[in-house]
């Protein structure tokens, strides 16, 4: 008898760890399905913060903004600073090369502080895109806005500089400010400041 | 060379270099239909390993072979579902 009773108390007991284990199962089960919900779609993005307005510096974001979205990536790139002159109508067809402090440079500095050698620096390279078949800053902003990228202006500098929406080429996002690159960044899979 | 694919497109990119290849034949690629294929031509000696690397990262699309001949690459890439 008092046999039966222990063995009965044993097995509600087992029951009862059982359905405790089924119920944290359950639990982790719907936790798992949340985070592939969250993780799961296979959607990359990048967010580059382009801060210089060069025309060599100008290359680098833009000639990983467009692969990217050949990638299908979400691609934003957030301009500030000297960044913006290259989303500037004008400014962007005029992007010019510094000769001083530019190591890769064939002269020594002295030499390249002398009136007129950035320009000379400048026509060099241009030289060079034309004969490389490089495409131009404005053929890559095109082919970045045709293929889905955000290009984005930094409102504060913008104000800065004193560059209104009406200077910006069309299609460029206005009106940003430092949480909205944020808000990119964090959720990215590649950050990157240029 | 001769191939045995059907071509549906032919994309010259010759004399044009990084990123534009790459860029141009995912241009090319939203054109196609699913199972078409696109004939890209380009002399950038990067493109075969770009255009490699972009198509095995890249869901809608195939590479179904590179080519080297005089001073051009051949590319076919197949648009899949």
């Amino acid at each position: 008898m008092s046999t039966d009773a222990s063995t009965a108390a044993e097995s509600a007991a087992e029951e009862a760890d059982l359905a405790a284990l089924r119920a944290r199962v359950d639990d982790l089960e719907a936790q798992l399905a949340e985070v592939d919900a969250d993780a799961g779609d296979g959607q990359r993005s990048m967010t580059i913060i382009a801060t210089k307005g060069s025309l060599d510096m100008a290359y680098p974001p833009l000639i990983l903004a467009s692969t990217a979205a050949a990638f299908g990536w979400d691609v934003v790139v957030f301009h500030t600073f000297w960044g913006l002159d290259v989303l500037h109508e004008e400014k962007s067809e005029n992007l010019q090369l510094s000769a001083v402090g530019n190591p890769s440079m064939p002269m020594p500095n002295a030499l390249a502080a002398l009136p007129g050698m950035d320009r000379l620096a400048t026509r060099m390279m241009q030289k060079k895109i034309d004969e490389n078949g490089t495409a131009s800053i404005q053929e890559l902003i095109d082919v970045s806005l045709e293929s889905g990228v955000d290009l984005q202006a930094c409102q504060m500098t913008m104000e800065l500089m004193d560059y209104d929406d009406a200077d910006m080429i069309d299609g460029v996002t206005t009106q940003v400010g430092a949480a909205t690159a944020l808000e990119h960044m964090a959720d990215a899979d590649v950050q990157l400041l240029v | 060379m001769a191939t045995e694919y059907d071509v549906t497109t032919t994309l010259d990119v010759k004399g044009q270099s990084c990123p534009m290849p790459v860029v141009k034949t995912r241009q090319g690629v939203d054109d196609l239909a699913p199972g078409e294929v696109l004939e890209v031509l380009a002399t950038d000696s990067g493109s075969v390993s770009d255009i490699a690397g972009w198509a095995n990262s890249t869901d809608d699309v195939e590479l179904l072979d590179q080519t080297e001949g005089a001073d051009v690459y051949t590319h076919y890439v197949r648009k899949v579902e």
